[in-house]
C-alpha cells in the first residue's frame, strides 16, 4: 500500500478544509487581499476548493494610496481570471475624512493606518470572517495564532484567550458585531509557498523576481524609489539588482539585491536564505515586540 | 498502486518530502525550550536576524553563552514570566521531511494546551530531567499521549551531561518509565539520551555517550514510520460543503467537498449516506487538475454520485457494508478546558463531531481520571480545568462515529458552550 502524499499537498488539503469550513460556518466572509505571494496562494487555494464553483466570497484590498503599480495590475487580472469579486478600501479616504493623521518625516508609512481602514471596511461590509494570508513562520507572535482566530468587537486580539483548536473541529461560534480572523495557510512556511508555486505554475507579480530599480539604502535596508520616500539630506538613489521577498505599502517594502529571475531561482536563494523574510520590513524593526502590538490593535 | 492520476504524479517531483507533526512536552526546567531551539539552530532553520536578535537579548541578561530557549519564547507575557503559556507552532525542514512542531507548555494549569498539540501529532517528545528522573509531569504527559493516541512516543532523558552521561541514570529512567507504561495504551515507545544544551544526540552523534546505539533524535524523526498512521480501512467522508456551481457548463452539477478521514474512495465504489440511509454508487472524483480514480487520507476532495440523493453539511457518505456507529448515547473521555466553570452535571452544551453539529446533556459522569496515578475517583466528581473524566452524554440528533481508538478523526468531539461560545472540553469516544 502506497497512499502517501507530500508535504505540499498535504498542506493544500488543509488549508482547503479551511476554506470551506470558512464558507460552511460564517455567513459572510471576506479573502483580505494584499497583493503578496501569500494571499496570492490564498486566493488560488480558495478557487481550487470550491472548483467548478465560483469562489463564495469577495476580495478586499486596503489601498494605502502608496502601492507598486505592478501589485494593482497583478490583482486586476487575477480578479478577472477567476471571476471573483473585488472590494477596494482608500486609506486616503480615512485621511480626508480626519479620521487618521497621516504620520511625518522621512520614515512616515501609512502601514499602521491601515488597520483603520480595514476595521472600517469590516463593518461597513457586515464580514464576520476575514481570511488573511497571515504564516505562523513568518513572526514570534504569529506563531501563536489560531487557524480561526476570535476578535472581539473592537477587532482586537487577546493572545491570552484564544480557544483551543483539536483535530480539524473548528469552532467559528460568536456573539452579534464579533468577527473571525482566519488564516487557511497558517502551517505553511515561506520555502513551502515557493515550492508550491512553483509546482503549480501560479502566475506572480514581476516585483518578486530580480529587475535593475532606482532605490535608496537606509537603517542597512534597501527600499524602492517612490515619491512616497523623501530623501533624507545625506541619502543619495542607485540602481541595483533587486527583488521583493514580501510586498506591502511601497514605503516600508524592503527590497533585496537578488539575481533569481525564476521560481526556481527564488526557491534556491529562500532556502539558502540567512534572514527572514519579515527582515526587510521596516514596520516590524520599530520594537521588538512590534508585531504583537499591532495584532492587539487588529492588524493582521 | 499504479500512480495513475495527475494528482499522483504530482506528488513525486523532487520537492517530495512527508510531513511530520510533533508534539513537545516537559516540566518548566526540562530544557524543552532549549531542545527545541537546539532542533531548530543545528538542522539550520534559524535565520541571522533571528539569532543576532536573541545572542542580543541574552547578552543583555547577562547568560552565558546564547541562549537558545528565547527562539520559542514568543508573547511579552512570555519574556517577562520566563514561562511559556500558549501552544506556539515551530516549523523546520530537512531534505527528507518537513516538521510541525507544536510546542506546549508543561505547568499544570496547560495541560489543555497539551490535548490541543497532541490531538494532530504523529509523535510525542517527553522530556525528563536526568537528574529528576520519571516525574509526576512525566507520567501526566505520558497518559495524555495514551488517551489522545499519539501513535509514536520518545522518552527524551536530558541533561545528561549534568548526570555525568552516566549509563546507569539512563537504565533507570528507562525502566522506571517502561513500568508504568504498561499500564498505559501506548504501542510505540523510544528512549533517546541527550543533552539539548550541549547538542548530544540531537542532531549529531554524542562522543560522550559511547554505550548509546540508539539513534539521535534527528534521525530518528526522520525515519520513524507514519505513512501508517490514518486509517486506510474504514471508508469515513464527511460532507463538509456542497457545490453547485449554477452556471451553464455545469448546469445540474452537485458535489460533495470534503476531506476523506478513513479508508480509500473509489469510482464506482458503492456508497451510502447517513444519516438517510441513501445508496448510489460514486461516479466522479473532482479536483481542479481533473478527475482522479480515487481519495484518500487527507486529501480534500470533491464527490459526485450517479443518483441525485439529498445530501448536505454534517451527512457522511460510508461504504454499505463497513459503516460506524451510528447512536444519540456516546461514552467518552473528556479533558475539561473552562477555567471559570467545572462540567455542568446535568448541563447541555454544543457539540461539533467531524463536520456535524448537535446539542448535547450530559447524562453521568462517571469517575475522574487521576492523571497521576491513574487511579479512578468515583466519589469526587467535580469535573474542572485540566481534569479528565469518564462521561456519558445523549446528543439531539444521532451522530455517526467511530471510537478514537478505530479513528482519531471520526472519533473525537469537542464541547462548546452555549453561554460563552467558549470551546470547554476536547473527547475521546470510547
Amino acid at each position: 500500500m502506497n497512499y502517501n502524499i507530500d508535504h505540499l499537498r498535504e498542506l493544500e488539503s488543509e488549508s482547503m478544509f479551511v476554506l470551506r469550513e470558512v464558507a460552511a460556518q460564517f455567513e459572510n466572509p471576506v479573502i483580505l487581499f494584499s497583493g503578496g505571494k501569500d494571499s496570492i496562494l490564498m486566493t488560488y487555494l480558495a478557487v481550487k476548493a470550491f472548483y467548478p464553483a465560483k469562489v463564495p466570497f469577495p476580495l478586499l484590498h486596503v489601498d494605502t494610496g502608496h502601492n507598486f503599480q505592478e501589485t494593482l495590475d497583478f490583482r486586476d487580472n487575477l480578479v478577472e481570471k477567476y471571476g471573483l469579486k473585488l472590494k477596494v478600501g482608500y486609506v486616503q479616504d480615512a485621511i480626508d475624512n480626519g479620521f487618521v493623521t497621516e504620520e511625518n518625516g522621512v520614515n512616515a508609512s501609512r502601514n499602521g493606518l491601515q488597520i483603520f481602514t480595514l476595521l472600517d471596511e469590516l463593518e461597513k461590509g457586515k464580514y464576520d470572517a476575514a481570511m488573511g494570508g497571515g504564516r505562523r513562520d513568518e513572526e514570534k507572535a504569529r506563531a501563536k495564532e489560531r487557524f480561526f482566530s476570535h476578535r472581539d468587537e473592537f477587532g482586537q486580539w487577546d493572545p491570552k484567550n484564544q480557544r483551543p483548536e483539536l483535530w480539524n473541529l473548528f469552532n467559528g461560534r460568536k456573539k452579534m458585531g464579533e468577527h473571525f480572523r482566519v488564516f487557511p495557510i497558517s502551517n505553511w512556511t515561506e520555502l513551502d509557498v515557493w515550492q508550491y508555486l512553483a509546482m503549480e505554475k501560479v502566475p506572480l507579480p514581476n516585483l518578486y523576481f530580480a529587475h535593475e530599480r532606482e532605490v535608496i539604502e537606509r537603517d542597512g535596508i534597501l527600499l524602492a524609489k517612490s515619491d512616497y520616500i523623501p530623501l533624507k539630506p545625506d541619502e543619495k538613489t542607485f540602481k541595483e539588482m533587486v527583488r521583493c521577498r514580501t510586498i506591502g505599502d511601497v514605503t516600508c517594502t524592503g527590497v533585496w539585491r537578488s539575481t533569481a529571475l525564476t521560481v526556481q531561482e527564488i526557491i534556491e536563494e529562500v532556502a539558502t536564505s540567512r534572514m527572514t523574510e519579515r527582515g526587510g520590513r521596516s514596520d516590524d524593526k520599530r520594537s521588538e515586540t512590534s508585531m504583537e502590538d499591532r495584532k492587539k490593535q487588529g492588524y493582521f | 498502486m499504479t500512480k495513475t492520476s495527475k494528482n499522483n504524479k504530482m506528488s513525486t517531483n523532487k520537492n517530495s518530502t512527508e510531513l511530520l507533526r510533533f508534539t513537545t512536552a516537559g516540566s518548566v526546567d526540562d530544557g524543552k525550550s532549549t531542545l527545541i531551539g537546539r532542533l531548530l539552530y543545528d538542522s539550520k532553520s534559524i535565520f541571522q536576524d533571528q539569532y543576532e536578535q536573541i545572542e542580543a537579548i541574552s547578552e543583555r541578561r547577562g547568560e552565558e553563552g546564547v541562549n537558545l530557549a528565547l527562539l520559542t519564547d514568543g508573547l511579552k507575557a512570555e519574556r517577562e514570566q520566563g514561562i511559556t503559556i500558549d501552544v506556539a507552532y515551530r516549523y523546520f525542514s530537512t531534505p527528507k521531511r518537513k516538521f510541525i512542531i507544536a510546542d506546549t507548555p508543561g505547568h499544570i494549569q496547560y495541560t489543555r494546551n497539551m490535548v490541543t498539540g497532541a490531538s494532530t501529532a504523529n509523535v510525542a517528545l517527553l522530556l525528563v530531567d536526568a537528574r529528576n528522573g520519571v516525574s509526576e509531569q512525566t507520567k501526566r504527559h505520558a497518559i495524555i499521549a495514551s488517551l489522545l493516541q499519539i501513535p509514536h512516543v520518545v522518552v527524551c532523558i536530558n541533561k545528561m551531561d549534568l548526570v555525568d552521561y552516566s549509563e546507569e541514570v539512563y537504565n533507570n529512567i528507562h525502566n522506571e518509565f517502561e513500568a508504568f507504561a504498561t499500564k498505559l495504551d501506548v504501542h510505540d515507545v523510544s528512549f533517546i539520551p541527550i543533552s539539548a544544551l550541549k547538542g548530544d544526540n540531537v542532531v549529531d552523534r554524542s562522543k560522550n555517550m559511547d554505550w548509546y546505539e540508539g539513534a539521535t533524535l534527528m534521525y530518528y524523526l526522520e525515519n520513524v514510520h507514519i505513512s501508517s498512521d490514518h486509517n486506510f480501512i474504514d471508508c469515513r467522508f464527511p460532507v463538509q460543503y456542497v457545490i453547485r456551481p449554477y452556471n451553464d457548463e455545469f448546469h445540474d452539477y452537485r458535489g460533495y467537498a470534503g476531506r476523506v478521514e478513513g479508508g480509500v474512495l473509489k469510482v464506482g465504489d458503492s456508497v451510502i449516506a447517513l444519516p438517510s440511509g441513501f445508496s448510489s454508487t460514486i461516479k466522479s472524483i473532482t479536483t481542479f487538475e481533473g478527475e482522479i480514480p480515487e481519495a484518500f487520507p487527507p486529501q480534500s476532495v470533491t464527490i459526485n454520485l450517479n443518483d441525485d440523493i439529498d445530501i448536505s453539511r454534517g451527512d457522511m457518505l460510508v461504504r454499505p457494508n463497513n459503516q460506524p456507529n451510528i447512536d444519540q448515547d456516546i461514552e467518552l473521555m473528556i479533558c475539561w478546558f473552562d477555567h471559570e466553570k467545572a462540567l455542568s452535571p446535568m448541563g447541555k452544551y454544543a457539540i461539533k463531531h467531524t463536520t456535524q453539529e448537535a446539542r448535547c446533556v450530559i447524562k453521568e459522569i462517571k469517575y475522574k481520571l487521576n492523571i497521576n496515578t491513574l487511579h479512578r475517583d468515583q466519589e469526587d466528581k467535580v469535573v474542572n480545568s485540566n481534569d479528565i473524566a469518564r462521561i456519558s452524554i445523549r446528543t439531539t440528533k444521532p451522530l455517526f462515529f467511530d471510537s478514537y481508538t478505530k479513528n482519531r478523526m471520526t472519533g473525537s468531539i469537542i464541547l462548546i458552550d452555549e453561554g460563552t461560545n467558549n470551546t470547554v472540553a476536547a473527547g475521546m469516544i470510547i
